[in-house]
């Protein structure tokens, strides 16, 4: 076993790299440089990861463990499994695209620039981190940088967007941080496997009853699904699951473009995450207990978020309420395994569908995500501001490539097959259909919807007669070529050879139904 | 060496007084290494404690006889929570007198005052004599009248009366507590150990009880005796300030725990649920009160209400870790106040020459101060308790205490939190990052850059902040075990052998 802690190294290298660029010195490229060189070495070490994965193995790997807070019982332990590999791959992924996307911000592009890699620190200390404690320092650690960077950069309502990201998110932590300290009182536990193991001989709801109960909580149950809802709201909030997904269209579309990248490509895993990591593992008989609203909040977040999406006349708020419809395709999907279905075989095979989906989706959709944000971004600097849905025409013929790589990612997010987003979005339904068969079939009119207002945008934007302020519309530059290139070959790879991601996720995915 | 923390203080003072009227360079330079020595003696101290603690977890340090007759002795010593409290006077004298670098105004009475409310609260911090305690808590309200009245600002002597009389009416309870205990007892002591192990009846301390917490939690801003706090914290210069909520209001705290709680509880069983009850009113109220607040200082000063419920409502839990979390939350809240009150008091109102957040918005503070702002943002962030940073680990020990006694009380605690940040994030926005439209009265200010005593001041106090929240482990090593030694045994069980 290598003794070198990688996981810590990966974390701390956005972490000194976000100081090193404050510290460069101002009115030059330096601290854009080593923003870049931070991010890609971070690449460098994930994908060093990656390599070094055992895909046969069950269970964590590049594991480190060391005692914290001795007087608490509280270790340092840290790992990955395919879920947090995949994670971690991603986010390491997004951040150089992000910082490419935002090489000329002003001003004060140190500030901005660090507070990016701050960012990334806290996704690669969220998605390793295995003990609640430290888990939480870097679930934070996250939402402060994101709440400047749309507050200093962003929009012209920003002020108004980031606060009410930061107020929302916060209340779902505030109450996230209430249920974890009465599972904490009544285990003297943090670590989440100690806990999924009390959780799954019902041991969780025992310590807390006898813990807690008393004049307010009377009822085992009631008193578990108090607990269950708490943590549930964190993540349903930063998700996010309708009705809680307020925050999102406003501060996306405020966001600067490289911060909307990140939020959506890897911030918004954050939460589905948790209901993988955290929730199912935790609170089956919760989920289970609530699986019907569970799956109609799923399902009205596929499908209105998509409906809203429709109704939209800003391209960036579009690509906002798309993505929301394709998170919810990943909560559709854990909501539907938590089913009770006796051990056949068939059962066990569906719900390693939808939970192979589930991680692959959440992988893909980042990817496209964010590339859909950057295109966005670029017509917007192209135009001067401009991202009105009908401000534009005919780029087709000024601008051919431009033109293909945002078609490409556009089918990619409807999930055509031969693109990433087909595999995931496949393995979701045909794991949720024979689950929770009616879930699966109102949230197709999801898929039909994202397809038609996805194709309206390439129409209304592409197609038709070229307006006349457009004709000089520049097509991509080399630069942003080369930016697009590892995003789009790997948007063609999963979708070509979906393997690459499944030999990573299935292991997991498979270890995971073991827990309830 | 602890012993040395109070002597040096008012040798100090003292020192101070004898420095000629004009160089105040020399009073500066002399209080600045007055505190570092009181810091040094505070960490040594501290080092010392961990290596020579009895099995108790007490280190005594002086006991001599005073007043024979009455039984007072000059009985010094320390535990772990002495110990944490006077690592936190250190740290926030040396921060004071770094934030108080231009004060220009008979700069030598200044500092000297200043040493001589140090040198008390030292001295509160280690007494295991009551009446010592007593008489040091005594000496440390009258350099904070003068401190206020003669340097402050804002309706000054207002706040340096109202919190001169607050604090003596709470004395006289504390004080006739103190002696009817001595009274009732027969033991001729005042000695805390030895009063700690008399079993006074039920129906006494039923009703002491109230008289001395009362006594000693106005001081640390229990609601509804809380109002002397934002007055007087706004009244008061940045370094009184800094001190008012980062170590006068411990010594609140510090003498409901040490002295009402350790001596009386049955009585803290029975008055258990309302007190609880009054400590989360505070932290709520507090916190809302800071929302609609005008006076960037006034916000603060109400979040000093709101965090000091915090203690109250860790210390009502009567657990370990609820015990554990109240003093984590003292010495962080003395930390993150004291930073919070620098920022406002020196960096801001110092330079900006006013506190409305209406007249703050249109100044683009955030691009002409921006060490300021960066201070405030993550010194906000740590008030908030966002994990990383000491209120964290103090705010989730006392809430983890609290989930198995008050349930109901804790999610409403959640709620406090949630107003705590919304203050914060309304501050930052409308002191730093306001987009108002520059008005002529903005423009024509002119911001002096950040001076060094006031960058390390600012780095000393975010270190720690941050250092406690990363490593809790340093203090609390300090707190757990002496929460298990058999003075607090009593506690745990009620008074019920």
């Amino acid at each position: 076993m290598n003794t070198f802690p990688l996981l810590s190294f990966l974390t701390l290298i956005p972490l000194l790299g976000g100081v090193a660029a404050l510290l460069a010195p101002r009115h030059t490229n330096l601290a854009r440089r080593v923003a870049l060189a931070a991010s890609l070495l971070a690449l460098g070490v994930a994908a060093l990861l990656w390599a070094m994965f055992d895909t046969g193995r069950a269970g964590y790997q590049f594991a480190e463990q060391a005692t914290w807070v001795g007087p608490l019982g509280i270790d340092y332990r840290l790992g990955v499994d395919g879920l947090g590999l995949l994670m971690v791959g991603l986010s390491a992924l997004i951040t150089p695209f992000a910082i490419l996307a935002s090489w000329k911000i002003e001003p004060n592009a140190r500030l901005h620039f660090a507070l990016m890699l701050f960012l990334e620190a806290g996704l690669f200390g969220t998605f390793t981190a295995l003990n609640f404690f430290h888990w939480f320092i870097y679930w934070e650690l996250g939402l402060i940088p994101a709440y400047f960077l749309i507050k200093l950069w962003g929009g012209p309502q920003r002020t108004r967007a980031a606060n009410q990201f930061l107020i929302y998110t916060l209340a779902g932590s505030v109450a996230m941080l209430l249920a974890f300290l009465a599972i904490y009182a009544a285990t003297g536990q943090f670590d989440f496997d100690q806990l999924a193991a009390l959780a799954r001989n019902g041991g969780l709801t025992d310590a807390l009853f006898d813990k807690l109960h008393g004049s307010f909580f009377t009822s085992r149950e009631t008193l578990a699904t108090v607990i269950f809802l708490g943590v549930f709201l964190g993540f349903a909030v930063k998700a996010p699951l309708m009705p809680f997904h307020t925050w999102l269209p406003s501060a996306y579309a405020e966001a600067p473009t490289g911060t909307a990248m990140l939020l959506t490509g890897a911030m918004s895993k954050m939460g589905v995450y948790g209901f993988l990591r955290i929730l199912l593992p935790l609170f089956p008989a919760q989920m289970r207990a609530m699986q019907t609203p569970l799956l109609c909040l799923a399902v009205a977040t596929i499908v209105f978020s998509a409906a809203a999406a429709l109704a939209q006349r800003d391209l960036k708020r579009m690509v906002a309420y798309s993505s929301i419809n394709h998170v919810g395709y990943c909560l559709l999907g854990i909501f539907a395994v938590v089913q009770l279905t006796g051990d056949t075989a068939d059962a066990a095979t569906d719900k390693a569908a939808a939970l192979n989906g589930v991680m692959l989706q959440m992988f893909n959709h980042g990817l496209t995500a964010s590339a859909l944000f950057y295109f966005v971004g670029l017509i917007e600097q192209r135009s001067g501001g401009l991202r009105g849905l009908d401000d534009f025409g005919g780029l087709r013929k000024a601008a051919p490539v431009f033109c293909g790589l945002m078609g490409i990612t556009l089918f990619a997010s409807l999930g055509l097959p031969g693109l990433n987003g087909f595999v995931s979005e496949f393995l979701i339904f045909k794991g949720v259909l024979p689950l929770a068969g009616w879930a699966a079939a109102v949230s197709t009119l999801g898929l039909l919807i994202t397809a038609i207002f996805l194709l309206t945008i390439l129409q209304r934007v592409f197609s038709g007669p070229l307006q006349e302020r457009w004709t000089g519309w520049k097509d991509l530059t080399i630069g942003e070529r080369l930016t697009l290139a590892p995003v789009m070959a790997l948007m063609l790879g999963i979708g070509i050879c979906p393997q690459i991601l499944v030999s990573v996720a299935n292991p997991a995915a498979l270890a995971m139904l073991k827990l309830f | 060496m602890l012993v040395w923390t109070i002597y040096i203080s008012f040798l100090g003072a003292a020192g101070l007084v004898l420095l000629p009227r004009e160089n105040r360079r020399a009073a500066r330079i002399l209080a600045l290494l007055t505190a570092l020595a009181g810091l040094a003696l505070a960490l040594g101290g501290a080092a010392q404690y961990e290596l020579r603690a009895t099995s108790d977890t007490r280190l005594d340090l002086v006991n001599l006889p005073w007043i024979t007759d009455l039984g007072i002795n000059y009985h010094l010593a320390a535990d772990g929570i002495s110990v944490t409290l006077v690592l936190l006077t250190g740290i926030a004298a040396v921060a004071g007198v770094l934030f108080s670098w231009n004060v220009e105004r008979r700069t030598r009475e200044f500092f000297a005052l200043y040493f001589a409310l140090i040198g008390a609260v030292y001295g509160v911090f280690l007494s295991f004599d009551l009446f010592l305690l007593f008489v040091f808590y005594e000496i440390a309200i009258v350099p904070k009248y003068f401190l206020i009245a003669v340097w402050g600002s804002t309706r000054r002597e207002y706040g340096a009366m109202k919190l001169a009389l607050y604090s003596f009416a709470g004395s006289a309870l504390v004080l006739v507590g103190l002696i009817a205990a001595y009274v009732v007892s027969g033991a001729q002591s005042f000695d805390l150990l030895v009063l700690a192990k008399q079993s006074f009846p039920v129906a006494f301390q039923h009703w002491a009880f109230p008289l001395v917490f009362v006594g000693f939690a106005v001081l640390a801003g229990l609601w509804p005796f809380h109002t002397w706090a934002p007055t007087g914290h706004v009244a008061a210069p940045t370094a009184a300030s800094m001190l008012l909520a980062g170590v006068v209001m411990k010594l609140g705290a510090y003498g409901a725990l040490r002295v009402a709680m350790l001596l009386f509880p049955e009585g803290v069983h029975y008055w258990q649920n309302w007190i609880a009850l009054l400590a989360v009113i505070g932290i709520v109220y507090g916190g809302t009160v800071a929302l609609v607040q005008r006076d960037l200082k006034f916000v603060i000063g109400y979040s000093s209400v709101s965090h000091m419920g915090f203690v109250l409502l860790g210390l009502m839990t009567l657990t370990q870790i609820g015990l554990s979390g109240a003093v984590l939350q003292m010495f962080s809240h003395g930390i993150i106040a004291g930073l919070l009150f620098a920022v406002v008091g020196r960096m801001i109102y110092d330079r900006a020459h006013t506190r409305q957040l209406s007249e703050l918005e249109p100044m683009n503070l955030g691009v002409l101060a921006p060490f300021a702002a960066v201070t405030f943002v993550i010194a906000g962030a740590a008030s908030m308790g966002l994990p990383g940073f000491s209120g964290f680990i103090a705010e989730l020990q006392v809430l983890t205490g609290a989930w198995g006694v008050f349930p109901r009380l804790t999610i409403l605690a959640g709620v406090g939190i949630l107003v705590g940040i919304a203050f914060m994030v309304r501050v930052w926005i409308k002191t730093f990052f306001g987009e108002k439209q520059t008005t002529a009265q903005a423009a024509a200010i002119h911001i002096e850059p950040i001076s060094i005593p006031e960058r390390v001041g600012a780095c000393l106090l975010l270190g720690t902040t941050v250092l406690i929240g990363l490593w809790p482990g340093l203090l609390l090593n300090l707190i757990t075990p002496t929460l298990g030694s058999p003075l607090f045994q009593p506690l745990w069980q009620g008074g019920r052998p």
